[in-house]
């Protein structure tokens, strides 16, 4: 079995809104040496490899159908093999 | 005219759709089920606004994936009107039915309140009734309604006069104003503003009633020797 963790962010161009608002409410904190802060999402899952698709392959239909709109959302994700016994 | 209104679980502006077209145009109408597979025997389908499935993960993310958006899908391929209004819009968005996405209000609000648009393309089936760059005042309800879309789509949104309505004085930092777009055919209209509850100047406006009233009025064209 693989673990998947995707992680979603806005894409570099598109305004952030929540992560401006995050930035000047750290900025007010005295925080004054943060910037550029993105929001995102994160979700992770398990997924057992299957003989006619690759993980590589169903995580990314999986990502661009549904998980991230591709519209104004990047993607990224990790996988690491989970030993079950 | 038989309208459909789709109902997800969450939506809620289900009843005012219905209401609108019931008592306003006084036309058939029925609440079809997002399990609904078949459209058969409708003239028009109307999205209605709300917060289909909590809008968990994305507004309209998961409503779109719904039985009934298959059948939604291929009756607007069949060049028929469907209309999504404000969580509807996003349904539609999601669909890929219109291109584009939406965001978080610029402010961070769910704004609810009544806004001016101006009518900036008054050919299309649902926008007859009003004059060319006419101002009508409608309210909108909505924390997602900022529209974004690439430099590409807007500049063929605008070259295509797919650009129906635009906000006077922008509430939520959308793209190029943008408050409703058509497609290209143009039998697909999203819009975040809410012409159900403009339909009787007891509620304040009644701007939003031409529109349904536009889309009777263009089924009847299509359909006088029938009907």
């Amino acid at each position: 079995m693989v673990k998947v963790k995707v992680y979603i962010t806005l894409k570099s161009g598109v305004l952030d809104p929540q992560g401006k608002a995050i930035e000047g409410a750290l900025h007010t904190m005295g925080v004054d040496n943060v910037g550029d802060i993105r929001v995102g999402k994160y979700m992770e899952f398990h997924i057992e490899p299957k003989a006619d698709h690759s993980i590589d392959e169903q995580v990314t239909f999986m990502c661009n159908k549904l998980l991230s709109n591709p519209v104004i959302e990047d993607y990224r994700y990790d996988m690491e093999e989970v030993i079950t016994t | 005219m038989k309208f459909a209104v789709v109902v997800f679980p969450g939506s809620n502006c289900d009843r005012d759709l219905f209401h609108a077209i019931e008592t306003g145009l006084d036309e058939e109408v029925d609440y079809v089920f997002h399990t609904e597979t078949n459209l058969d025997g409708y003239d028009a389908v109307l999205l209605p606004g709300g917060f289909s499935y909590g809008d968990y993960l994305r507004s309209g993310a998961i409503a779109r994936f719904s039985n009934v958006m298959r059948a939604v899908s291929a009756f607007a391929s069949e060049g028929k009107p469907v209309l999504g209004i404000c969580n509807g819009f996003q349904v539609l968005l999601e669909a890929g039915l219109l291109p584009g996405a939406m965001k978080r209000n610029r402010d961070l609000k769910f704004i609810c309140r009544p806004v001016e648009l101006i009518v900036e393309h008054n050919e299309t089936l649902f926008t007859t009734s009003y004059q060319q760059g006419e101002t009508i005042q409608v309210p909108i309800a909505h924390a997602d309604g900022n529209y974004e879309c690439d430099a590409h789509t807007l500049e063929k949104l605008a070259s295509n006069d797919q650009i129906v309505f635009r906000y006077a004085n922008n509430p939520n930092g959308s793209s190029a104003d943008i408050a409703g777009i058509v497609n290209e055919r143009g039998n697909v209209l999203g819009m975040m503003p809410h012409p159900e509850r403009a339909i009787d100047t007891l509620l304040g406006s009644d701007d939003g009633f031409k529109l349904f009233q536009s889309m009777l009025a263009n089924w009847r064209e299509r359909h006088a020797t029938t009907s």
